[in-house]
């Protein structure tokens, strides 16, 4: 396909469409990543996350600048929720971000999550793997950690940083719940601001209660993003974890774990697609919905007719 | 399984710092359903089209206030075909005299938005002629 | 006493009745305002003395001065400047042969970020919106012919206020003029850049600096100067409401008072040359309550809040610009009369200063022509329409004075708010401010494209129109030209001393403690250029990056 062949060429624009791709379902799509996957596996992908306002835009840009100046080339992708009632979004993360866009080693793509929120995931898993093999050395995925589709997103990453900030009250208790266990490093950004120690008190206190992470306790690190303080002891604190996962066959882990799951969610969603193609669509599904009202017949029989007659 | 959106690149170029009009019209834009990149004030034409690229939007929405207009509009349509983008919309508003309008459309700017524009008007022009 | 308000209660129950009934039978319009009507009974806890008072008197709701415009008109001040100095210049000399009392420069984008007429970035900007200005060169001719020590000037300029104000006594110094002649006003509000109009530099610490820099500076050498005009214009103009245009600013002016008070300043020495500058919008009635309000709130901070002694640290007195973005571009005539309506309600707030839009400014920068209307709009007002003839002729009106309360709680709400997050350096920084403007904004364009409010001849009375013609254009080779007499100072001046001038201030920019003003008005002696002063600066300071949330 030409697509992918200027995308492996070098081609930006062939990169930024199929992404487009990617993110609208076109029906190219998978094959285009049947093509592209040959070339991935390269890339060091960093997952970011944390609440609303604590920085993290700016700090992907800070780390970016950061890789930059390492000799790394730069992908990022920055997921934005989109408005349940209009279906629109604001992407506001590369307005953070605008000094890199000249730079021709770094590539920005922002995302909304277009409600499809299960499938958000194994999009932004493929337009990782677009950067991958377009060439990038290190893929950051910035997202709002606040729900489970947002970790998901996060958990595809080689390594994830949550970046938290001082002030945020009662919240620490609920962000426990949610993205304390997949934060590989903590960032305390806005450690200017009072409270910063407190949070990190009670951050250290959290961290060692979770016993499950014997062999690597997550550190922490106080940065001012917006000052560019602290960002180069966060640099060193990804790059050891790395290591770590590295030369403890983590990472082989993680990377196995994943490609698990996206072959599972491939495979759920291709049996998704045919239920809506052959039952759905059809109108079958009226006929089986009208026996079960009639008590003609029972949704466990019908599902296990229906599944026999899928897997002939 | 389509899921496409119209994507819009909403941007102030050159220095001009009145952004009322480009945030007023970005929100529309995001409830009428668009994915809207907003990329602030102070933006090159070079920085312009480059995120236009990157973001592979329809369309790209300008706002100048300053009297720049001549010069800055233009250069951006010129910047996001040589990168061979044939399709991207780029429209343009602000204080601009009707005097102007025509070789600004010659330029190859679609349409231009005078003050007094409602928001809809532009959802509805977008939504007509985004390729 | 009382049984006249239960007399008074006891009507206004009966004519709610027989309003209910005529409702019946004639609706009222929509989209009013709830109350349709006020009475004694809405000012009955206004304590007349506390609240009121007298023209010239704590809390100066009536107005700054005793005689008000009894003893002179108002300023009439036109903001003008486009193209070069020499165009400039020419302006300004119209301007004061037509009876202008004052002087208001505009400067163009450029110089107003602090680049030179031949950096890239100033590409398609030169002498657009304003004058351009690379160094004192231009500074000379921009006041040429002009009594620098009679005349007063403002001058729109924030970021790189300080050097201007440097370029300024340097031209005065040339011709003779003493520092403590000057009469003006700049700018120098760098909070409302960030939060809305968007010609900012620096990060808000240096900025801060600079600010009290510039107030320390002044307070001993330039006695007469305005040193800070703390702007509500222009948020009012990206869209907030009345009370939050008094409110925002005035937590500006908060701001600025207490990093002068932490920089070691006495509140009277610096409170008394502070001003302020106000948007003058098409509801009549509101206005003049938002003036009156502003004027009590700020000196009853001035007074409790920081305990200034002297009387002038308390007193509001403030510049009006009528509200460019009322101004339509369709049938552009009608800009006249809002212009009238607003310059009524400016002059009847008690105003200092006036400059009125012309009407083709939703167009283009406006022709002499137009100007000369907008000036004459106001020699109207105080000459024929008797508004001038006594002292804050509104007051006592049980409307105005409701709302001129009901605009002093919600300002006082909004500074609670913003005091909370830490004061209004820290609400920008999280974007509060910019985030309820927009909400604002968005608020009232959704208003006009559903009909909710009219706009004569944008929503309603639309008629076929031709293009306006005759507006004026700035000359496309102006940027070619300014560069070109850059490139010959640059050649003639002693680029040695520059240099020296230059390391000089970087020096003085590292040490906190150091007041910039003597070694930028060293610099700006030298010929040293506004790109290459500001240079220096966002070298050590380095440069604000704007987190817009929408």
């Amino acid at each position: 396909m030409d697509i992918v062949k200027e995308l492996l060429g070098g081609s930006r624009l062939a990169l930024s469409r199929t992404i487009t791709a990617i993110e609208n379902e076109h029906e190219n799509a998978s094959s285009i990543m049947r093509e592209l996957y040959h070339h991935t596996g390269h890339a060091f992908v960093l997952g970011i996350t944390g609440p609303p306002g604590a920085g993290k835009s700016t700090m992907t840009d800070k780390l970016a600048r950061a890789y930059r100046n390492m000799g790394k080339t730069v992908g990022i992708i920055a997921v934005d929720p989109t408005s349940p009632f209009s279906g629109g979004a604001i992407l506001g993360d590369r307005i953070r971000m605008n000094g890199l866009t000249l730079d021709e080693g770094v590539f920005i793509r922002s995302m909304g999550t277009r409600g499809s929120l299960g499938g958000l995931s194994h999009k932004t898993a493929d337009a990782v793997k677009a950067l991958d093999a377009f060439g990038k050395d290190i893929i950051f995925v910035e997202t709002v950690g606040v729900g489970q589709s947002e970790v998901d997103i996060v958990k595809a990453a080689d390594t994830t940083i949550v970046v938290l900030i001082p002030g945020m009250g009662d919240d620490i208790q609920a962000i426990k719940a949610g993205i304390l266990e997949i934060g590989d490093v903590f960032a305390i950004n806005k450690a200017d601001h009072d409270g910063a120690d407190k949070l990190q008190a009670e951050l250290n206190m959290m961290l060692d209660l979770d016993g499950l992470k014997f062999d690597w306790r997550p550190p922490i690190q106080k940065v001012v993003a917006n000052q560019g303080e602290g960002i180069d002891d966060l640099v060193k604190l990804i790059e050891k974890h790395y290591a770590y996962i590295s030369k403890t066959g983590k990472l082989a882990q993680r990377r196995h774990d994943r490609t698990k799951t996206e072959l599972l969610e491939l495979l759920n969603s291709s049996i998704g697609t045919y239920v809506t193609k052959h039952i759905v669509d059809t109108g079958r599904i009226n006929k089986c919905l009208q026996d079960i009202e009639a008590h003609r017949n029972d949704p466990y029989t019908i599902v296990h007719q229906l599944m026999d007659e899928l897997l002939k | 399984m389509m899921e496409k959106r119209i994507r819009v690149l909403v941007a102030k170029p050159g220095l001009d710092g009145h952004d009322r009009g480009a945030k007023v019209v970005a929100r529309a834009l995001r409830d009428a359903g668009f994915e809207v990149i907003y990329t602030g004030l102070r933006q090159t034409p070079e920085q312009i089209a480059e995120a236009a690229l990157q973001e592979d939007v329809n369309v790209i929405a300008m706002s100048i206030l300053s009297g720049a207009h001549m010069h800055l509009f233009p250069r951006v349509v010129e910047l996001v075909r040589e990168k061979g983008m044939k399709d991207v919309l780029v429209v343009g508003g602000g204080v601009i005299p009707e005097s102007d309008i025509p070789a600004l459309k010659k330029a190859g700017i679609a349409e231009v938005f005078t003050p007094g524009t409602k928001t809809s008007d532009i959802v509805e022009f977008i939504k007509a002629h985004v390729k | 006493m009382s049984t006249e308000k239960e007399k008074i209660q006891a009507e206004l129950d009966q004519y709610n009745v027989n309003v209910e009934k005529a409702i019946g039978r004639f609706p009222e319009r929509k989209n009013l305002p709830e109350q349709r009507l006020y009475t004694p009974l809405d000012i009955k806890d206004t304590d007349y003395a506390d609240e009121i008072g007298f023209p010239g008197v704590y809390p100066y709701t009536r107005g700054v001065q005793p005689t008000m415009y009894r003893g002179r008109f108002w300023t009439m001040r036109m903001y003008a400047g486009f193209s070069t100095a020499e165009e400039s210049n020419k302006r300004y000399r119209y301007l004061i042969e037509s009876g202008a009392s004052g002087l208001s420069c505009a400067f163009d984008l450029p110089t107003q970020i602090g680049y030179d007429s031949d950096d890239p970035i100033s590409e398609g900007e030169v002498g657009k919106v304003g004058v351009a200005i690379d160094s004192l060169a231009d500074m000379e001719v921009l006041f040429d012919k002009i009594d620098l020590g009679k005349v007063s000037t403002s001058m729109t300029i924030n970021a790189p206020a300080s050097v201007l104000l440097a370029m300024y006594i340097a031209v005065a110094e040339k011709r003779g003029a003493t520092p403590d002649q000057l009469k003006g006003t700049i700018q120098n509000d760098i909070l409302k850049e960030y939060s809305a109009r968007g010609t900012y530099i620096f990060p808000p610490r240096p900025s801060m600096r600079l600010i009290t820099n510039i107030f320390e500076y002044c307070s001993k050498n330039v006695p007469k100067w305005n040193t800070i005009s703390i702007s509500g214009y222009h948020i009012r103009e990206a869209g907030s409401t009345a009370a939050q245009e008094i409110a925002f600013t005035i937590s500006d002016g908060i701001a600025y008072v207490e990093a002068a008070i932490k920089a070691g300043l006495d509140v009277d020495a610096f409170a008394g040359r502070l001003s302020f500058f106000w948007n003058a919008h098409n509801n009549l009635l509101e206005e003049v309550a938002k003036f009156r309000a502003s004027r009590r709130i700020w000196a009853k901070i001035m007074k409790e809040r920081f305990h200034a002694k002297n009387p002038k640290s308390m007193k509001l007195r403030f510049h009006t610009q009528t509200a460019g973005s009322m101004l339509t571009a369709q049938q552009p005539n009608n800009n006249i009369v809002r212009v009238a309506l607003q310059t009524a309600a400016a002059v009847m707030g008690g105003t200092q200063s006036l400059h009125t839009n012309s009407r083709d400014e939703a167009l283009a920068l406006p022709t002499e022509e137009s100007v000369m209307v907008a000036l004459r709009t106001q020699q109207i007002v105080a000459y024929e329409s008797g508004l001038a003839d006594v002292i804050d002729p509104l007051a006592g009106s049980y409307y105005v004075e409701a709302m001129t309360n009901k605009i002093e709680a919600e300002v006082w709400d909004y500074i609670k708010k913003i005091d909370e997050i830490g004061g209004a350096v820290a609400a920008i920084e999280k974007g509060y401010i910019q985030k309820e403007i927009q909400d604002s904004a968005y608020k009232w364009q959704m208003d006009v494209e559903s009909g909710a409010k009219t706009i004569v001849g944008v929503n309603k009375f639309q008629i076929k129109e031709e293009p306006v013609k005759g507006l004026l254009r700035v000359d496309a080779s102006v940027g070619e030209r300014q560069k070109r007499k850059l490139a010959e100072m640059k050649a003639k001046r002693d680029n040695d001393a520059v240099k020296k001038t230059l390391a000089d201030l970087e020096t003085a920019c590292k040490d906190a403690n150091e007041n910039l003003m003597p070694h930028i008005l060293n610099a700006v002696r030298t010929y040293a250029t506004l790109g290459e002063i500001c240079g220096v600066m966002r070298k050590v300071f380095g440069e604000y990056e704007a987190h817009t949330n929408l």
